[in-house]
């Protein structure tokens, strides 16, 4: 089970970095919007995994049995939030690159730079 | 077993992030994004993320797919290759990497009951939970009624984006000269090419909006609610305007009902908040609402479910009509 | 009775799996774009209906498997017609299917 944990936390700094990878050193727009979503699911990967409780099973109250042993609420409503939040901002983003494809002509940092330096 | 089932799971997922990152066609990249969403969907419901799971699969593996494909044919499918400086980036990953890895060594052990993420406010909502709220589902709970000034905020983050994407493209219907309706075949191609589709998303329409309308209102006693219900509302109502063309799908929900939608959902929200403060509570105490404290917590999470899944369809659908209505360039 | 329900929902979950597997083998090695569609298309359907019958016969008479009826309804429903459209995509964007050529049927082949 540790070894279980273990694994969880380092595919979460694999993905982490997968991410940041995609956002820093490629040049294209989408990709760079694609690996910031990759980004977030790494965070929510790790948010989700701490909230975890051995033996547990989803926080939904039965009713009538007392004393079952539940997953952590918490960590799960913050990721909630995180999710929607995350495709709202990846939909602000697409439009402004659609923006940019029609004033530039390209999606390209590179392309876009030097147009911006002439 | 499910340890087998959980590794097997993660090790998919980083195979399936290099491939992302790797690839250079970028419509290959999307679907591969989308297999991501889905495959990280699987994993929440097994470390007991239900709630999360289904938000995940509904919004990361159903409504980001179809917006990137939108804003993708309005782009160019294909990345360009550039002979650039990778060993920098790959170092500095490779040990960003490594101090991560090494910082995990001092997590507390995977499912201890005893680490300090459960000890401190986790235990006061499940009592507190059974005698305040006396709703089945804790997640919807403390996302709707204890945490309900953040699901405020959050609403309020998706109608940003929403006028964010309205203010940069401005929906106009297509003119009908230009719209080749997707029913009439090209002269010369013969076949009847999208009248599959159309028939069977047209039986399928009904029964996807009902169960958008039973995920919305079953929030309170399984995993449900309703950004879930909003996104897959949405997903219905997409589906019809892909199979049926842009006029008409802005014929069916024209902007004017879709942008009183965005703004409804989340006006019902504060005027909630605003309600309980006349009746004499603090901001979004839903105590108040009715006679007794229980039932008043009912209609408060009712109503600002309600008004979340609004606001959310709104949203997306307005958003994907921003991106299909544009003509490229 | 119940051994005899275990033992036939896992040689259907294993039988299923064995579907999905070929369908992954076929949609690798086929040659051309509608042969692997037809490869993936029909074991994954095949798949599908196999594995939920599997587990609904682990899931007896509850609700459960009124929940895993509905879902493979749908899934047949949804299915075919999303490799129908995928395909109906390709003819249309020009992908041909691969063609006997002229003069190899003249010489009798």
């Amino acid at each position: 089970m540790e070894l279980l944990g273990l694994i969880h936390y380092w595919v979460f700094a694999v993905l982490l970095m997968i991410g940041f990878y995609a956002v820093t050193a490629k040049s294209n727009l989408i990709k760079k919007l694609i690996g910031l979503s990759i980004f977030q699911a790494a965070v929510f990967l790790l948010y989700i995994t701490m909230g975890k409780v051995e033996g547990g099973t989803a926080p939904i109250l039965q009713a009538g049995v007392e004393n079952a042993i539940l997953s952590n609420p918490l960590p799960q409503v913050l990721i909630l939030t995180a999710i929607v939040v995350g495709i709202s901002t990846t939909a602000l983003g697409l439009g402004i690159v659609v923006r940019i494809k029609e004033e530039y002509g390209s999606i390209e940092e590179r392309d876009i730079q030097e147009i911006d330096r002439r | 077993m499910t340890v087998l089932f959980g590794v097997f799971l993660l090790v998919m997922l980083v195979i399936t992030a290099v491939a992302i990152v790797h690839t250079r066609h970028l419509f290959v990249a999307v679907i591969l994004t989308g297999i991501f969403s889905l495959l990280m969907a699987a994993n929440f419901f097994l470390l007991d993320a239900a709630d999360v799971a289904l938000t995940e699969a509904a919004i990361g593996a159903g409504i980001s797919t179809v917006l990137f494909l939108a804003a993708l044919t309005l782009c160019d499918e294909h990345e360009r290759a550039y002979a650039s400086n990778r060993l920098l980036a790959l170092s500095v990953v490779t040990v960003t990497t490594l101090i991560v890895i090494y910082a995990t060594f001092d997590k507390p052990r995977f499912g201890d009951p005893m680490a300090p993420v459960h000890q401190h406010v986790a235990p006061w909502y499940f009592e507190t939970t059974r005698d305040a709220i006396d709703v089945p589902n804790v997640v919807t709970a403390v996302l709707a009624s204890f945490r309900g000034y953040d699901t405020l905020g959050e609403v309020f983050v998706v109608l940003t984006a929403g006028i964010g994407v309205l203010f940069l493209f401005g929906v106009r219907p297509t003119r009908k000269s230009e719209l080749r309706k997707t029913s009439a075949p090209e002269p010369g191609q013969g076949l009847r090419h999208y009248l599959i589709p159309r028939v069977v998303g047209r039986l399928l329409i009904p029964f996807i909006l009902l169960f958008g309308l039973y995920v919305q209102f079953h929030g309170d006693y399984g995993p449900g609610g309703g950004f879930q219900a909003g996104a897959i509302i949405a997903a219905a109502i997409i589906l019809n305007a892909l199979l049926e063309g842009e006029s008409q799908a802005l014929q069916v929900m024209p902007q004017k009902l879709l942008t009183g939608l965005m703004a409804g959902g989340a006006l019902l929200y504060g005027g909630v908040g605003v309600a309980t403060l006349f009746m004499g509570g603090n901001f979004l105490d839903y105590s108040v609402l009715a006679a007794d404290p229980v039932s008043g917590q009912h209609w408060g999470i009712l109503l600002i479910e309600a008004g979340v899944g609004i606001t959310v369809t709104g949203v997306l659908i307005s958003v994907y009509h921003a991106f299909a209505s544009r003509e490229k360039h | 009775m119940a051994l005899l329900l275990d033992i036939a929902s896992w040689a259907l979950l294993s039988i299923g799996g064995i579907f999905v597997f070929i369908g992954g083998i076929g949609a690798l090695r086929m040659p051309n774009l509608y042969t692997r569609m037809h490869a993936a298309s029909l074991t994954d359907t095949m798949g599908a209906i196999l594995i939920i019958v599997g587990v609904i016969l682990q899931a007896g008479a509850s609700l459960a498997a009124i929940k895993l009826a509905a879902i493979l309804l749908f899934l047949l429903l949804t299915s075919p017609t999303a490799s129908n459209a995928l395909a109906s995509a390709a003819m249309l964007a020009g992908v041909r299917p691969a063609a006997i050529d002229e003069d190899q049927e003249e010489r009798g082949e």
